[in-house]
């Protein structure tokens, strides 16, 4: 499997892919396929599955807030892979977010042909670079998996292109310095570094960290192939009145982000 | 002093910083630029004879080094079987422990590549206090990390920081120790980069971190060795030194991983027992893994989780541990064991009542290791014990301990 698809349909449509982050397992895990369903019926085109962590050192208050409440209730490994074979059953594409070291303890290998078993594309590794092992990237190919690195604002040219270099799928580019979190302003350094990145390849480009609201989202669609949204959607569930009350939240909010990414 | 030059031993395979199949680093790509200006500040620092005098005339001047060797007759005879037990004392530094010697050079180099803000993560409150100790000295913005519940245990270390100008934030996150500081202190590094540099208090985390840490920690050892042949005549039997991140046992170990017949030897905190689970022994039950930018030994579930870590020392509470001593266990280099609480505070109290010294409770664990040891090798043996710092942060949590309170008192 592989996200490219979703990119080449986006583009023949004139528009930007949307890309939507929840964590498995929060509210409950059959709580988080609900409402990652429901993103895909408000149009996000590409599920990104948070497989939550004990020490999340890129994510945010929300996001961390969720993770936490998510491995309390006992989300585990498989459960993710759960979650993921039930948004790829849907017809949507499923990569999972994960830090390296619970994929590191379930086996490299394992969770690759796991993974590709449940239907998902890929994985994104927010605190793994290219260099950092030989153990990833390898078992990824083996069982045709999108490897997703990010690149950031403070990313020199040489480790774009080394990135750019091992990601398949799509390039995630961090929009700013920083955590996840809802932005005021996702800024110029997302469309400087955009540019940058498409020096060094073919491959689409999502950009994620901050991406709020519709507005955003259309600026963001203005110069990259798929914007990011993650603690906007886990922040609506977070302070919803009850399980029902935040997924019909997040599936407001994906429509709308559906609109923006379509504005041209 | 010959402060900085290298342990040659060390199997750097790469330039990625790894120790065998450890270390390395697994960070975010947005840290990736902090990490090599560093590393390339502190390589041209290192060949920079000025830089070395500036940090070994502030180690003089400012620290109070060399530090004794004392020998701990008292203790050695009534608690250590007759060996000849001799402490390194750090506890003697300015701040009353080691981390004042790293801080300081990491210092130095935050001023070397002209950024104006530092940030650090501390647990028992040490590093924490070095910190914002060395940017009183120098001019520099200091925010401090700590767990809130380390935030309570160590309440009087709180006060010195704020004191010295520190901003202190208690991080609520997690088990709110000094794993989930370490979290926020990266979080704020990855958000700030451009105009903060990370003072590291261990020799875990990131490559150069670990190399860093170790090197201007190693001042300990090649102290020691030197004090030990001048006064002995002799290399000593064994060096025992209590291992959390690791920082004061690399420290010392690096300056006799060469001598073969140095046995080295690190404690680490058993808290409860390790049979209980509630213990911070992380090489003697942990499992390889990647926490805070580092593959090292780790305390983590099945999932790869990371469990938390208990102890009665804030500073040994860490549930990973530096990259180069996970090498030095598997190489056979070193060995590593647990050591209760009660063990420690056992310890603790008995050289109080022999030495007139009231060592930190995190060294305690280094003291307790040593009575095993003089039990094991005789008096004839020679042990030289790192005593990292002195336990005035620690007078609360041995009064409750120990019952010291008066019964009017306020013993809530």
């Amino acid at each position: 499997m592989t996200t490219a698809v979703v990119f080449e349909k986006a583009r023949a449509e004139g528009r930007s892919a949307l890309v939507g982050y929840l964590p498995a397992g929060f509210p409950s895990v059959e709580g988080s396929i609900t409402a990652m369903r429901a993103l895909v019926d408000s149009g996000v085109d590409i599920i990104e599955v948070g497989l939550p962590y004990s020490d999340p050192l890129i994510d945010g208050p929300v996001i961390q807030a969720a993770a936490d409440a998510a491995l309390r209730a006992g989300t585990t490994t498989p459960d993710v892979l759960r979650v993921v074979e039930a948004v790829a059953a849907t017809g949507a594409q499923a990569v999972v977010m994960s830090y390296w070291n619970p994929l590191a303890r379930y086996g490299p290998e394992r969770f690759a042909r796991d993974l590709a078993a449940a239907g998902g594309a890929g994985v994104i590794t927010p605190d793994l670079t290219p260099d950092a092992t030989d153990d990833w990237i390898p078992p990824a190919r083996a069982h045709d998996l999108d490897t997703v690195f990010l690149v950031a604002p403070s990313s020199t040219d040489e480790r774009i292109a080394m990135t750019t270099a091992q990601c398949r799928g799509f390039v995630y580019a961090t929009s700013v310095m920083g955590v996840t979190g809802t932005r005021e302003q996702v800024g110029d350094a997302a469309a400087v570094l955009v540019e940058r990145t498409r020096k060094t390849t073919d491959l689409p480009i999502s950009v994620g960290l901050g991406v709020s609201n519709a507005d955003q989202a259309a600026e963001i669609a203005g110069f990259a192939d798929g914007v990011v949204v993650g603690s906007a959607f886990v922040r609506r569930m977070l302070e919803a009145d009850d399980d029902a009350a935040g997924v019909a939240e997040v599936a407001e909010l994906a429509g709308s982000l559906a609109e923006g990414v379509r504005r041209r | 002093m010959d402060t900085l030059p290298e342990a040659e031993h060390v199997p750097m395979q790469d330039t990625r910083g790894r120790f065998g199949p450890y270390g390395g680093r697994y960070v975010p790509e947005a840290l990736i630029a902090a990490l090599d200006e560093l590393d390339r500040e502190y390589q041209a620092a290192r060949a920079d004879d000025s830089f070395g005098a500036e940090l070994d005339h502030l180690l003089t001047t400012y620290v109070g080094r060399p530090t004794p060797l004392t020998e701990a007759k008292r203790f050695g005879a009534e608690a250590a079987s007759g060996a000849r037990v001799f402490l390194k004392r750090e506890d003697l530094t300015h701040t009353g422990a080691h981390k004042i010697n790293a801080v300081l050079g990491q210092a130095l180099l935050t001023r070397r590549i002209g950024k104006q803000r530092v940030i650090a993560e501390t647990g028992a409150g040490q590093h924490g206090v070095a910190t914002a100790t060395a940017a009183a000295l120098m001019g520099l913005e200091c925010v401090i990390y700590m767990g809130e519940e380390d935030t309570r245990r160590q309440a009087l270390n709180v006060a010195r920081m704020r004191l010295l100008g520190a901003t202190v934030v208690p991080v609520s996150t997690g088990s709110r120790t000094l794993k989930d500081a370490i979290n926020e202190a990266l979080r704020d590094w990855v958000t700030n980069v451009d105009t903060t540099n990370y003072i590291f208090g261990t020799v875990a985390g990131p490559h150069p971190f670990p190399t860093m840490v170790r090197d201007l920690q190693r001042v300990i050892g090649v102290e020691a060795r030197q004090q030990i042949l001048d006064t002995v005549g002799r290399l000593p039997d064994a060096v025992a030194a209590c291992v959390g991140g690791g920082s004061n046992a690399m420290g010392i170990f690096s300056a006799f991983v060469d001598d073969a017949d140095v046995a080295l030897h690190g404690y680490e905190a058993g808290g409860d027992g390790v049979a209980t689970g509630r213990h911070a022994a992380t090489i003697t039950a942990g499992a390889p893994g990647v926490l805070h930018g580092a593959r090292s030994y780790l305390l983590q579930d099945d999932m790869g989780q990371t469990v938390e870590s208990h102890s009665i020392s804030a500073g040994l509470d860490y549930p990973g541990v530096g990259p180069e001593h996970a090498w030095l266990k598997d190489s056979g280099r070193a060995t590593y064991e647990p050591v209760d609480d009660s063990a420690a505070m056992e310890a603790f109290q008995l050289l109080c009542r022999t030495e007139g010294i009231i060592p930190a409770i995190e060294s305690a664990h280094a003291l307790a290791g040593a009575r095993r040891l003089g039990e094991a090798l005789g008096p004839d043996a020679v042990i030289v014990v790192n005593l990292s710092g002195r336990g005035d942060k620690d007078l609360d949590t041995a009064a409750r301990w120990f019952d010291l309170l008066d019964e009017n008192g306020d013993q809530q």
